[in-house]
């Protein structure tokens, strides 16, 4: 992707020859290094340039981070942050990046962008932000190089040659890796209210309750009924409080996965008392037209839960304290 | 495949060891409704367990079944339905409405003799 047009890598100058002895110093690395430094320049290799360029970053190291600083807390990015730590992680990134210029491999990048990501995510700094700065920094190094080499146009040129395509590529890598680093997050979290969102407990010997809280929808309906039906096999339950207390509302579609999940359950044997309908829910119900005979529905979870003992022939009686 | 049916005690136990043909259930429909009067049995049993598939036909055979017993005089119970097929029927609409179902062969038998108690 750095390949403009290739040419035939002539090695006659003495830069060319240490470059070569770097390459080979570094087998894992070298073929990545190979196509990077191949660049196009009939007199000079690009990685004369790009080493030109590295030192020219490295020597204004202060001046163009403090500038880049400068324009992050000018554009209003990264607000979740104090001055200082912008300015430390800057730093950083910084160095970072003038690295990936100067190697060519963006493995240590990549691997300081998601440990960046990770550190920076959970203050609420947005996708929108990191590509921000990340911009931000190649404009300030681009207008940097301007000034450097306004009088040698050509030059200039050759430099912003070498160095447009890695900058690119790094921008790339950074916003890559901490889009990535938020989606797996995401994926986390999603998995952990997957878990937690349906529990299925035994209560009673044969007696199981399914407390739902939250919105329901179609997939996690679905998933509850799967749960239900193999704690129903698991436990050997015969009866199954479905406590709904906690849902606010419930459309249609729902419903009817409520009413199949009813179903489902008879066919494996089991009773399902349904518990704590709202009225808004029961109006859906009987807007839907489900047929409620089939439906055994009580007011509250403790009345569904003396429904069940009683099917299962159990009576609850004080203990009457001996005089 | 020809379905085996156990007598035990009172109750006739037919279990489907593999997915059936349309005329293996068929003929099964016949078999225990010949053989629930024959033996004098006040309930049957048909254990699914095997099965991972429960397509329209066989919901509404096994339905029939129940039906033809109830008409001979005897209760019908099908037990072993595995979840996920459960979950299958119930979201194709079969539902095997007024058929008993248990969750094994033990509950089966429970809940048969809970009935028959009643009935003496």
């Amino acid at each position: 992707m750095f390949i403009v047009s290739l040419t035939t890598h002539t090695l006659d100058d003495t830069t060319g020859v240490e470059s070569m002895t770097r390459i080979t110093s570094d087998p894992e690395s070298a073929q990545v290094q190979d196509e990077y430094f191949e660049s196009a320049d009939s007199s000079r290799p690009a990685s004369v340039l790009l080493r030109e360029l590295v030192a020219h970053l490295r020597d204004n190291r202060t001046q163009l981070r403090e500038e880049w600083a400068r324009r992050i807390t000018e554009a209003k990015l990264l607000t979740a942050m104090t001055k200082d730590e912008i300015f430390a992680e800057a730093t950083s990134v910084y160095d970072n990046y003038v690295e990936a210029l100067e190697t060519g491999t963006f493995e240590a990048l990549q691997a300081y962008a998601r440990n960046l990501s990770e550190r920076i995510i959970p203050r609420g700094v947005e996708t929108d932000e990191v590509v921000g700065i990340v911009l931000l920094l190649r404009d300030v190094l681009a207008r940097s190089l301007f000034a450097k080499y306004q009088t040698d146009f050509t030059k200039l040129n050759r430099i912003l040659d070498a160095y447009e395509p890695a900058a690119n590529r790094i921008a790339n890598t950074v916003a890559v890796g901490f889009v990535q680093e938020r989606e797996r997050i995401i994926r986390e979290q999603q998995e952990a209210i997957r878990e937690l969102s349906t529990p299925v407990l035994q209560v009673r010997e044969r007696l199981l309750i399914l407390p739902i809280i939250g919105v329901i929808d179609s997939q996690r309906a679905r998933q509850l009924t799967e749960q239900l039906l193999r704690g129903i096999r698991t436990n050997r339950a015969k009866v199954v409080v479905i406590d709904i207390t906690g849902v606010a509302a419930m459309d249609a579609t729902v419903a009817n996965h409520l009413v199949q999940t009813v179903e489902a359950s008879r066919l494996l044997g089991a009773t399902v008392i349904v518990t704590g309908l709202s009225p808004e829910i029961a109006q859906t119900i009987v807007n839907i037209g489900v047929d409620l005979g089939k439906m055994n529905t009580v007011g509250d979870l403790q009345g569904g839960i003396e429904q069940a003992e009683r099917l299962l022939g159990y009576k609850v009686v004080p203990l009457v304290e001996t005089p | 495949m020809e379905v085996p049916l156990l007598k035990q005690g009172d109750f006739l136990i037919a279990t489907i060891q593999a997915a059936l043909t349309d005329a293996d259930l068929l003929h099964l429909r016949t078999a225990l409704v010949q053989q629930v009067v024959r033996l004098r049995s006040r309930g049957v049993i048909v254990d699914v367990t095997s099965l991972d598939v429960m397509d329209s036909f066989a919901s509404r055979t096994l339905r029939e079944v129940a039906q033809m017993i109830r008409l001979r005089g005897a209760e019908t119970v099908i037990v072993g339905i595995q979840p996920d097929v459960a979950f299958a029927m119930v979201q194709l609409g079969l539902k095997l409405e007024d058929v008993s179902t248990a969750l094994d062969l033990e509950e089966g038998l429970a809940h048969l003799s809970r009935k028959s108690t009643n009935r003496v």
